[in-house]
């Protein structure tokens, strides 16, 4: 992965930031420039909610190269607390625990690494709701 | 706009074609559906094909396509829209001779994808999917069609055997199918204890890696009936419509919006309804796929995919046949290809020219519907024999 790549979405992936639509409300992750839902272009920073609820899920057994050494892993959509849906792994769940409707919270691991050398890169991951 | 007529198709035999290349697959089928048309020339051309350069490392197909089928110096456009190239190589095509500006067009679909590993081939096929948002993740395009999957069957009720009969239907047809990839069938138990890929889906639930091209040659009415030595098979709708590049930005995860709005309106513009239709070929990238697409194009309602495939609506002589050429699934699925590919099965089985065994009765008025990544884009044609 290239730096530059890796940088420009720091934002969202470190800090879950988010924007806000002042039109219809809308909060949009990650950020765009204009609102899908009534084309408004001015927005409020904010940040996307870290509890929500797995809305579908699936268990990667063959995984792409740079994630071969996870595999198998969760993969689930989550609907987050205040609308967002988002796509993350989900970490410290057995997969006899999984389930749609499970609520989970957002936590800050690590995602993949690229080779030896590569960039280590995070994000966020879900696990379940104590 | 003027009537568009297809008049030539040419489709060559797909699989792991090693001795071929990206050029050779684009000439075979060209120079077919030029022979079937029974001309040498044409005005302008499309190539669709998804990734040709990650694929082969060869980009500017629209140059090296032309050249290898002779047709120099005529204009062409290379059309990307991931699974769904074909399908929109096809209606760029439709537009060009509808407009006026051509008077016969060609429109070939092609991928040559065993080139690369299956590393490889997994991360080209990926680049159809959100790269920052989805692939960084670590999701799969099975892994996406999965999540759709426990979507369908959790919401509805679908069952894993449900998914399985699409995958034996079609492998059914496809064995009858000599340029099909897979001509064997498979039962409900193969499929479910195959290889798990990404839960639910096995690797019998997936269409395979696939060579493979497919032309069309399409012409203004009034020139068709000067031309056409066959049954002329009219276009009579075509629809196009996109949606969220993430699945999970999607309101519902396991509905197919864009291929409903793109039936809507090649719907409106042919004039017909769903139950109108005497088949249909569908984007079964995964099983699931096929019960979703039926939906969303109104042959069943939503959420009664499953249940209707198990009841035989879209077998051979079902109802609804959908899928007599293989599908993705058994006839094999060269991504930019595919979509070009289904007009050259609905031409056939409306000339009645279609293998023994997989000629649908009654062929009259058959429809399309090619999609690219989770289905952010859909593609859908409707065609008619005069
Ligand atoms: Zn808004």
């Amino acid at each position: 992965m290239s730096s530059p790549k890796y940088w420009r979405e720091m934002p969202q992936r470190y800090r879950l930031e988010a924007i806000k639509c002042k039109k219809c409300g809308k909060v949009l992750f990650p950020p765009r420039l204009v609102c899908p839902a009534c084309q408004s272009r001015e927005f409020e920073q904010t940040r996307i909610n870290n509890t929500g609820k797995i809305e579908t899920y699936t268990v990667i057994r063959v995984a792409p190269s740079t994630f071969v050494d996870q595999a198998p892993y969760i993969v689930a959509i989550v609907n987050l607390e205040g609308g967002v849906k988002i796509l993350c792994q989900v970490a410290d769940c057995e997969l006899n625990e999984l389930k749609i409707g499970m609520p989970v919270n957002l936590e800050f691991r690590k995602i993949q690494q690229e080779g030896e050398d590569g960039i280590i890169c995070y994000g966020y991951k879900c696990v379940p709701k104590l | 706009m003027r009537d568009v007529a297809v008049i030539g198709i040419g489709m060559n035999k797909w699989g792991e074609l090693w001795d071929k290349s990206i050029r050779d697959l684009v000439a075979e089928s060209a120079l077919l559906a030029l022979d079937d048309a029974g001309i040498d020339k044409v005005d302008s051309m499309y190539i669709g094909t998804m990734s040709s350069g990650l694929f082969t490392d060869q980009e500017h197909l629209a140059s090296i396509g032309a050249d290898y089928s002779a047709l120099c110096p005529i204009p062409c456009t290379r059309v990307e829209s991931a699974c769904a190239s074909g399908g929109l190589a096809v209606r760029m095509g439709f537009m060009d001779v509808a407009s006026g500006m051509s008077d016969i067009v060609m429109a070939v679909g092609v991928e040559k994808m065993t080139d690369v590993d299956g590393n490889g081939a997994t991360f080209a096929l990926a680049t159809a999917a959100d790269q920052e948002y989805e692939v960084f993740n670590g999701v799969t395009f099975p892994g996406l069609y999965a999540m759709m999957a426990n979507h369908h069957m959790y919401k509805h009720g679908t069952t894993r055997d449900q998914l399985a009969q699409v995958a034996v239907k079609n492998h059914r047809n496809g064995k009858k199918n000599p340029l099909a990839q897979f001509r064997m069938e498979i039962t409900i138990d193969q499929v479910k204890n195959a290889v798990m890929i990404a839960d639910p889906l096995t690797i019998l639930d997936c269409s395979p890696i696939t060579d493979g091209s497919a032309a069309v040659i399409l012409c203004s009415m009034d020139k068709a009936k000067e031309l056409c030595k066959k049954r002329i098979v009219k276009i009579i709708g075509s629809g196009s419509a996109t949606d969220t590049i993430q699945l999970a930005q999607r309101e519902d995860i396991s509905f197919i919006k864009s291929t409903a709005v793109a039936a809507k309106k090649a719907f409106e513009m042919a004039g017909k309804k769903p139950s109108d239709i005497d088949f249909i070929e569908v984007h079964d990238c995964f099983t699931i796929a096929e019960i979703m697409t039926i939906e969303a194009l109104g042959f069943v309602e939503k959420g009664k995919g499953g249940p209707a495939t198990a009841d035989g609506l879209t077998a051979i002589d079902g109802k609804l046949p959908v899928n007599s050429s293989g599908g993705l699934k058994s006839k094999g699925h060269p991504v930019g290809a595919t979509g070009t590919a289904q007009i050259v099965e609905l031409t056939k089985q409306i000339r009645g020219e279609a293998d023994k065994g997989r000629q649908v009765k009654n062929a009259n008025l058959g429809l399309a519907q090619n999609m690219g990544g989770s289905g952010a884009s859909s593609v859908v044609h409707i065609l008619e024999g005069m």
